[in-house]
């Protein structure tokens, strides 16, 4: 047979060379969709898998402890062999609020100056450098805290907050460097360019006859700039809540600065505390019998629960505002 | 009567670009004046001018003199905010607050300017909604979000927005563009309303809105105010060959 390609079925003699390559276009066109569909069910398969995996593993200490495991206090794998998850949760709640705190008017602020402030070049170079950021390994940031941020927080930042509101609980207490407060500053770091580049999108997105409309009404320029997150301001907390999702999950650099200390409540911003992903970090290697992998991994069971549920939230929001501002614009 | 506007060599520019050159006319008080034109010919940032918008898009600039009430609003330290309060503006599209009520949309001008008092605040929506021929349509949906209502009442809310801060002048920048031809009627003869107290600037592509709402009517042809002079003369009788073309429909 000259033609090679030609199927050897008979009907094909009926077929012209242009549809025997129609079949094979509309065969390839299938094959790539069957295969593009393998590729994007893996994710939700390895989802699974993850979850099912979690679950198992952790199966023996949700026998042993139950739902006692989220309250429990307790954290002793040498003697009484007794695991509860109560401190590593509020840990990682208090440090990602701090966090947030801090990370989220700053990141409004950047956003704000990149969209409505700034000349459009200088803006696209800085969100540029601000997107950047985002892309500096989490173990950098934890070095860069123990080497800079914390020396630098102990000798001239907290020496004075203590001086000025030592009288409050929160603010005494002996300074270390490490500790719930330098946690929660390289996470508010960490979360920034996330946040701040989201915001800046749906800021942008806000049609521009919105602050038309506001200028020709007699406002000034910030009156203008409320209206415009006024707009966005469903999407606003949705982009805070993906910085929550973040700094929740966030390990490597919070292990390193924390200070890892193991107990219920802190006696002060500067004292040391745990996080659930901190605690996986130091102790899975130690762990030397079932029932201690087992809490591990029931507190990455936590873990993973709670990132999942905040980022579904997150992105849930920021789609249906960028949607809703879409449509309104296209109008 | 003295005009309230006296416009003396206003040139304006986007970047490069001269999009206005050296117009010189008067706009009456309490009549309404058409600016017609083919498309890019400048009428849109002519009446941007007239409340300092056109400088609030990046790279643009005007030079010469724009008498508001004989005072020059391009002059040294007057507030262009200040100007805006006193000369409102409608946009080719509505472009109402879609996160705001009606009633809010309505009273956001007058927060601005610091009116706290709710039943001055009151008093001015319903007013504002009443001149803008709103208000029997949404009295009972005063809570509802501005972008609830159809294109031609979005429209109107816009205008009761403007109003409600008591401009003396109202810019319209193609009001009806974007709208059916019953919306349309209603925003024209809404225009011929405001005509008894208020000094409107229209925008319009349309000759025979030109025709059936102003008084007076401006012929802009690349950036040139090539004739000016009450509508019933320009379009009966024009003085320029161009302007006849235009009117007659022989380009555009």
């Amino acid at each position: 047979m000259k033609n090679s390609r030609k199927p050897s079925h008979f009907l094909c003699k009926l077929n012209t060379q242009y549809f025997s390559r129609l079949k094979w276009q509309i065969g390839g066109d299938n094959l790539f969709k069957i295969i593009g569909a393998l590729f994007a069910s893996s994710i939700l398969l390895l989802l699974g898998l993850m979850v099912y995996e979690l679950i198992n593993g952790s199966w023996l200490s949700i026998q042993t402890f139950g739902s006692g495991f989220l309250i429990g206090t307790k954290w002793d794998p040498a003697i009484s062999r007794v695991f509860g998850a109560l401190p590593l949760i509020l840990g990682t709640i208090v440090t990602s609020a701090i966090a947030l705190l801090i990370g989220v008017p700053i990141s409004l602020g950047i956003s704000l100056a990149l969209s409505e402030y700034m000349p459009k070049k200088f803006g696209f170079a800085i969100s540029f450098l601000v997107e950047l950021l985002a892309a500096v390994p989490s173990v950098i940031y934890g070095l860069w805290g123990i080497f800079v941020l914390i020396p630098f927080l102990r000798d001239h930042v907290y020496s004075r907050l203590q001086a000025l509101f030592g009288f409050v609980p929160a603010f005494s207490g002996s300074i270390y460097g490490g500790g719930v407060l330098t946690g929660g500053i390289v996470l508010a770091i960490m979360i920034i360019p996330t946040v701040s580049s989201v915001m800046r999108d749906l800021f942008s997105a806000v049609p521009n006859s919105q602050r038309e409309a506001m200028i020709a009404l007699g406002a000034t320029k910030w009156e203008t700039v409320k209206t415009v997150i006024s707009y966005a301001r469903s999407g606003v907390i949705g982009a805070v809540i993906l910085g929550l999702g973040r700094a929740v999950g966030e390990t490597m650099a919070i292990t390193m600065v924390i200070g890892n200390k193991f107990q219920v409540w802190p006696s002060s911003l500067f004292d040391a505390w745990y996080t659930m992903s901190a605690i996986i970090a130091n102790e899975l290697l130690e762990a030397t019998y079932d029932l201690y992998v087992s809490a591990l991994m029931n507190v990455a069971l936590v873990l993973l629960f709670v990132t999942l549920v905040i980022n579904i939230l997150s992105r849930l929001i920021v789609w249906r505002t960028l949607k809703l501002v879409r449509g309104i614009s296209k109008e | 009567m003295a005009p309230k506007f006296e416009i003396e060599d206003l040139n304006a520019w986007f970047g490069t670009k001269h999009v206005l050159k050296n117009i010189n006319m008067k706009i009456e008080e309490n009549a309404v004046t058409a600016i017609i034109g083919p498309s890019g010919c400048g009428k849109t940032t002519f009446i941007r001018c007239l409340n300092r918008m056109h400088e609030i898009t990046p790279g643009a600039r005007a030079s010469g003199k724009v008498l508001f009430n004989g005072l020059d609003i391009y002059g040294d330290g007057v507030d262009p905010v200040m100007i805006r309060r006193k000369i409102g503006m409608v946009f080719q599209k509505p472009n109402p607050f879609p996160m705001m009520s009606i009633y809010d949309n309505v009273a956001a001008g007058l927060k601005l300017n610091g009116v706290k008092n709710k039943k001055i605040i009151d008093a001015a929506v319903r007013r504002s909604l009443e001149l803008a021929n709103l208000w029997d349509e949404v009295k009972n949906d005063l809570n509802k979000s501005g972008a609830s209502l159809s294109g031609g009442q979005q429209q109107r809310l816009c205008i009761a927005r403007a109003l409600a801060v008591e401009p003396e002048v109202l810019l319209m920048d193609e009001p009806c563009s974007a709208l059916d031809p019953i919306a349309t009627a209603k925003i024209e003869a809404l225009i011929r309303k405001l005509a008894e107290n208020y000094t409107v600037v229209i925008v319009t592509h349309n000759m025979q809105q030109a025709a059936r709402v102003s008084d007076y009517t401006a012929f802009l042809y690349l950036g040139e105010l090539m004739e000016y002079g009450p509508t019933k003369q320009i379009f009966e009788n024009p003085k320029h060959e161009l302007t006849e073309k235009y009117i007659t429909g022989k380009f555009g």
